[in-house]
């Protein structure tokens, strides 16, 4: 078996072969290996022995259950009302700016994709961006930068 | 003016810490559940969550449907636009809500409730599992057989509407159902189910601690009680505020303006947008009530002062609706994206300014036929928008 299968066979498992057991398979399989590959999507159709159509239907619904490779840290900034209103966009080009990439797109080294999201529910705190499932507040071009380097050289212990 | 004399209210039950939610919890599960309902009834608590059917209702209905196997569930799955106030009361009093949840349970015969949290909360996950942990343990030591099962979104706002939710619990696409039937006797695996806002539950605890008078005692005739509000926007004290139903919009803009507000969006991008003109004759609270007019809402109260312009507010509410819709139904599906396409047509001068008058049109039409809340409620913040500030949607 290889890596992928394993892990779908241990998130199966865990959580149950029924379909409600879906969701938190989808989602334990995306967090290890950072999207849902097609061979992943069928795979966890095998396992649950559910129509593989209906595993792809359900993961591209959700816009958390990423279907194309995204990065170690996946950052998603906030775009909703009261976040573009404090200043989104500064953020998002100061992200560009730093990481040397599109909104989209990801670094080349594959540590870090850029996304857009709806509302985080931090409105009062805004701008706020996630990188994975950690939430960062009332943001500003300089401060976004203090995290991002955080992120691109881990402190030495 | 009907709310001259009305003026802000403050409450402090939400936050409050209650150190003896285990007596609390003890106290009510010795009581017959019809007593639990008839105290929920008089209390008039309608649901925090925007829609505000009466909770006492929603258990009495469940309870009385014949099943097996029935379920409580707790929309955590607050995706609103200018809406934080859930995450709040699960990071700093779950165990109020879990409370809830549990006498919930024993009013209407549940063994297993389940936390439907949204995926973009999902760091509150330990926290959250440590305190069921610890209600579990007590659960037991009460003799109360009941589990609290933890179910996490992953980035889709439609699942905050019930049947959706429902839906996504149990491993599909987050769809919305016909309706009826109603949860209460066809819900999660199509058992009868009491699903409530987080806020909802929080203030079922408070009925159960204090008694229903003390919660029917705020607020006014059809809005009993207080309720959270999440404030964003143009304000200089953004946050979140425990305040007495039924009060002016304006006494809110007194309160939490700038000086400068010149539109309160009251709901979020489903609900409506009030122009200053208007602030006096608007209350806030349920409807039913009998003069003036009132607006119910979850909670989001976003405001704008001169210098922003009401047209890149609705687009980006309507970015947003385009991309949250949930696809099933076309006049949802289609409707957003032809609104969208539509005031930026506009605005190039691309359209003729009539075109406003189809696109308003075209949202009545939405508002009778989608399927559900989420595509009849773009025609609230649509037309009250377009209709209050039609010359910045042109010029």
């Amino acid at each position: 078996m290889n890596p992928v299968q394993d892990l779908i066979k241990s998130l199966a498992e865990t959580h149950g072969r029924k379909r409600e057991n879906l969701l938190p398979i989808l989602q334990g399989v995306v967090e290890k290996e950072k999207y849902l590959s097609e061979y992943a999507m069928i795979e966890i159709a095998r396992e649950l022995e559910l129509p593989s159509a209906e595993v792809y239907g359900t993961a591209t619904f959700y816009s958390f259950l990423e279907h194309r490779k995204m990065g170690v840290y996946t950052i998603r900034v906030c775009k909703t009302i009261t976040c573009s209103m404090k200043g989104k966009n500064q953020i998002l080009e100061a992200i560009e700016e730093m990481l040397k990439i599109s909104l989209g797109e990801s670094t080349p080294d594959g540590k870090f994709s850029l996304l857009q999201t709806n509302c985080l529910g931090w409105c009062h705190k805004a701008p706020a961006m996630l990188i994975n499932n950690d939430v960062y507040t009332e943001l500003t071009p300089e401060k976004v930068r203090e995290i991002l380097k955080q992120y691109i050289q881990p402190t030495q212990n | 003016m009907a709310f001259d004399t009305y003026l802000l209210k403050r409450a402090d039950f939400i936050f409050k810490n209650e150190n003896d939610w285990e007596k609390i919890l003890d106290r009510t599960l010795k009581l017959p559940p019809n007593e639990i309902i008839n105290e929920l009834m008089s209390s008039e608590l309608k649901g925090r969550g925007g829609a505000g059917f009466p909770t006492g209702l929603k258990w009495k209905l469940t309870a009385e449907a014949p099943a097996d196997e029935k379920f409580v569930i707790c929309n955590a799955d607050e995706g609103e636009p200018g809406t934080f106030k859930d995450r709040e009361i699960l990071t700093l009093v779950p165990y109020k809500v879990l409370t809830s949840m549990a006498v919930c349970a024993y009013v209407i015969g549940a063994k297993v409730g389940y936390i439907y949290l949204r995926g973009e909360y999902k760091y509150l996950v330990p926290e959250l599992r440590k305190a069921i942990k610890e209600f579990e343990y007590f659960c037991n030591e009460v003799k109360h057989d009941f589990r609290i099962k933890l179910c996490l979104g992953s980035g889709a706002y439609i699942c905050g509407e019930e049947t959706a939710l429902f839906e996504s619990m149990e491993g599909k696409r987050g769809e919305p159902r016909n309706k009826p039937p109603y949860p209460t006797s066809v819900g999660f695996k199509q058992s009868p189910s009491v699903i409530n806002n987080v806020e909802t539950l929080a203030h079922t605890f408070t009925i159960f601690k204090y008694g229903a008078k003390k919660f029917y005692d705020l607020g006014v005739q059809y809005s009993r009680g207080s309720k959270l509000f999440s404030v964003s926007g143009d304000t200089p004290i953004p946050g979140i505020y425990e305040l007495e139903l039924g009060m002016s919009l304006q006494d809110f803009v007194n309160e939490f303006g700038d000086g400068d507000t010149k539109a309160v969006q009251v709901g979020g991008a489903s609900g409506f947008l009030v122009p200053r003109k208007k602030f006096q004759e608007t209350a806030i609270g349920y409807k039913g009530k009998l003069s003036g007019i009132s607006l119910p809402t979850g909670g989001s109260m976003m405001l704008f002062n001169s210098s922003r312009s009401m047209y890149n507010v609705l687009d980006n509410y309507l970015e947003f609706f385009r991309e949250e819709s949930c696809g099933q139904c076309t006049p949802c599906r289609v409707g957003c994206q032809q609104l969208y396409n539509g005031i930026k047509a506009v605005k190039r001068g691309e359209k003729p300014t009539s075109y406003l008058d189809k696109l308003l049109k075209l949202t009545e039409t939405m508002k009778l036929t989608a399927k559900c809340g989420l595509g009849q409620s773009v025609a609230n913040s649509f037309s009250s928008i377009v209709e209050n500030f039609r010359e910045e949607m042109i010029y």
